[in-house]
């Protein structure tokens, strides 16, 4: 189990998340959901050591996450990435053996093996040799989650993956997701879209700065969390109820 | 004006021409293969930085007559620690930070050579001097690019993963920053070999235009080290030739060389596609007609 521990996190003194206390089971595949600016980002990033928090703890099987670093594959926002990078498919999925290799290890057979593998899981064994820059934003994001699953790590997080992508990379990217469950792996991914919500996610955090529910997606998934977390003429979108006058 | 076979009858005749060359080609390599990690890295300006603010190093192991490298190396590395720092601890950007710390450092050994040494040695140092280079500089370069090729073969992949995608190195733990002053230590090395050929001013562009010339015509990055070095040395020699020839200061004529082989390169690149554009354009010209 992955826990977090009254993780508070500030950027030059305003606070972003305060007293976040939250699990996440193996074997599910959890959703953080929260309106923009709640911290869901900057909790994944405060869990992994990338940004500094002011306090708090994250523990895998009461082992400091940051101790067990390899047993971690985290897909970044796509924003960031160089698209001019001189590298191919293949080589950035090969990137994902380097952690397991250490200093001074080249990756070899068995690491090429198994990129190749991890890129036919992917649908994109025929855009290895392809510069990235070439790709389209889905086809990218599935060769993130390639080398993610080259990674072989039991805890993936995911950044809004599914965002700007086609139908067909999020189908691929939503099986790739349920396998790494059946495998017993604990899955987080933070997620904008409400729509999807109950048929991706098994449990779900739903976060503003903390934590307003956590738990199954059936239970925490209802009007009042929503309308606490976001606003409540969301809410009643979503959910398609009229407006409870206030008394 | 002096022909090739004029240029090679001279090689084989004068001993400071062929340290000359030799320097030339070393100084090719390695800095074509630091420089497509520096460009790679987005970091063009913090190589002019290193490269300038190693001058006071160099001043002082002039007065003090210690090994050049050492001098440079501590100021090189000290520049790049402080740009580091003031862009971490204050609102200011990491430009901001580079152009403050680098003319400070830079003013600095300015004054200080014109203290410690006569004139001609200032514009040596300042525009290159390639065809006064001395046996014990030969051997230092050489000792550099082993240096640059031992670091760069050893850590490939890491080099790799933290100019692609920093934050991923950093999830699995790599030590992105040790990497990062790594790079800068060998950038001040190099700068220290290509001092002797093209002078402090320009080793920026030695760096970063026969880098940017393969970066244009590959998608992967063993093949743009292995041009850009490829490019360095060609450009290199060409330059040697025209300062041998004409009496131009040999970083100047490097420079310009390194400039008309990226224009070349540029026009033709399969990456711009200037000329297939034309060929479509006139195409579609016809069409219309």
């Amino acid at each position: 189990m992955l826990s977090i521990k009254n993780l508070t996190v500030a950027y030059d003194d305003t606070p972003v998340l305060t007293d976040v206390a939250v699990n996440f089971n193996a074997g599910k595949i959890t959703g953080i959901i929260g309106p923009n600016g709640a911290g869901k980002s900057t909790l994944i990033k405060a869990m992994l050591g990338l940004i500094k928090s002011k306090h708090g703890t994250a523990t895998y099987n009461d082992q400091p996450l940051t101790a067990v670093r390899q047993q971690i594959a985290y897909v970044e926002q796509r924003k960031d990435i160089d698209l001019t990078f001189p590298i191919n498919v293949l080589d950035v999925v090969l990137t994902g053996t380097y952690g397991h290799l250490g200093l001074f290890k080249s990756p070899g057979k068995a690491e090429k093996q198994a990129s190749l593998a991890a890129l036919a899981q992917v649908s994109l064994s025929d855009f290895a040799k392809r510069q990235i820059g070439n790709l389209s934003g889905g086809q990218l994001q599935r060769v993130f989650v390639a080398r993610a699953i080259v990674q072989a790590a039991e805890i993936i997080i995911l950044d809004e993956p599914f965002v700007g992508i086609d139908l067909q990379s999020e189908t691929a990217i939503v099986q790739i997701l349920k396998q790494w469950r059946d495998a017993g792996k604990t899955i987080i991914v933070v997620h904008h879209d409400l729509n999807k919500v109950t048929r991706y996610f098994d449990e779900l955090v739903i976060l503003n700065h903390g934590i307003v529910a956590a738990g199954a997606t059936t239970d925490v998934y209802n009007p009042t969390n929503i309308s606490q977390a976001f606003s409540t003429d969301l809410s009643s979108v979503l959910f398609d109820q009229p407006e409870v006058p206030q008394s | 004006m002096t022909s090739i076979a004029n240029f090679i009858q001279a090689l084989t005749k004068y001993e400071f021409l062929q340290s000359a060359l030799m320097t030339a080609i070393m100084v090719g390599i390695m800095s074509g293969i630091i420089g497509s990690f520096i460009i790679l890295r987005g970091m063009s300006l913090m190589g002019d930085a290193i490269s300038h603010a190693v001058l006071p190093g160099v001043a002082i192991a002039y007065i003090l007559g210690i090994n050049i490298l050492i001098g440079a190396s501590i100021f090189g590395i000290l520049a790049a620690l402080l740009i580091g720092f003031v862009a971490a601890h204050s609102k200011i950007k990491t430009d901001t930070s580079i152009g403050i710390v680098f003319s400070a450092f830079y003013a600095l050994g300015f004054i200080l050579i014109s203290m410690a040494e006569s004139a001609t040695n200032l514009h040596h140092i300042l525009f290159g001097n390639i065809l006064a280079v001395s046996d014990s500089d030969m051997l230092t370069t050489a000792i550099v690019l082993c240096i640059v090729l031992t670091f760069v073969i050893f850590f490939f992949k890491e080099l790799l993963i933290t100019s692609f995608d920093e934050t991923f190195a950093r999830t699995y733990g790599l030590k992105t920053q040790m990497m990062h002053y790594a790079l800068m230590l060998v950038l001040t090395l190099v700068t220290v070999s290509a001092l002797q050929t093209v002078g402090i001013i320009l080793v920026v562009a030695m760096l970063i235009t026969p880098a940017a010339t393969a970066f244009l015509w590959t998608d992967r990055l063993e093949t743009m080290l292995i041009l850009a070095a490829g490019i360095g040395v060609i450009t290199s020699i060409a330059g040697l030739y025209l300062s041998y020839s004409f009496n131009w200061a040999s970083g100047p004529a490097i420079v310009l060389v390194a400039a008309a082989l990226f224009l070349i390169f540029f026009v033709c690149s399969p990456k711009q596609a200037f000329i297939r554009f034309k060929r479509l354009k006139t195409k579609a010209v016809l069409a219309h007609d």
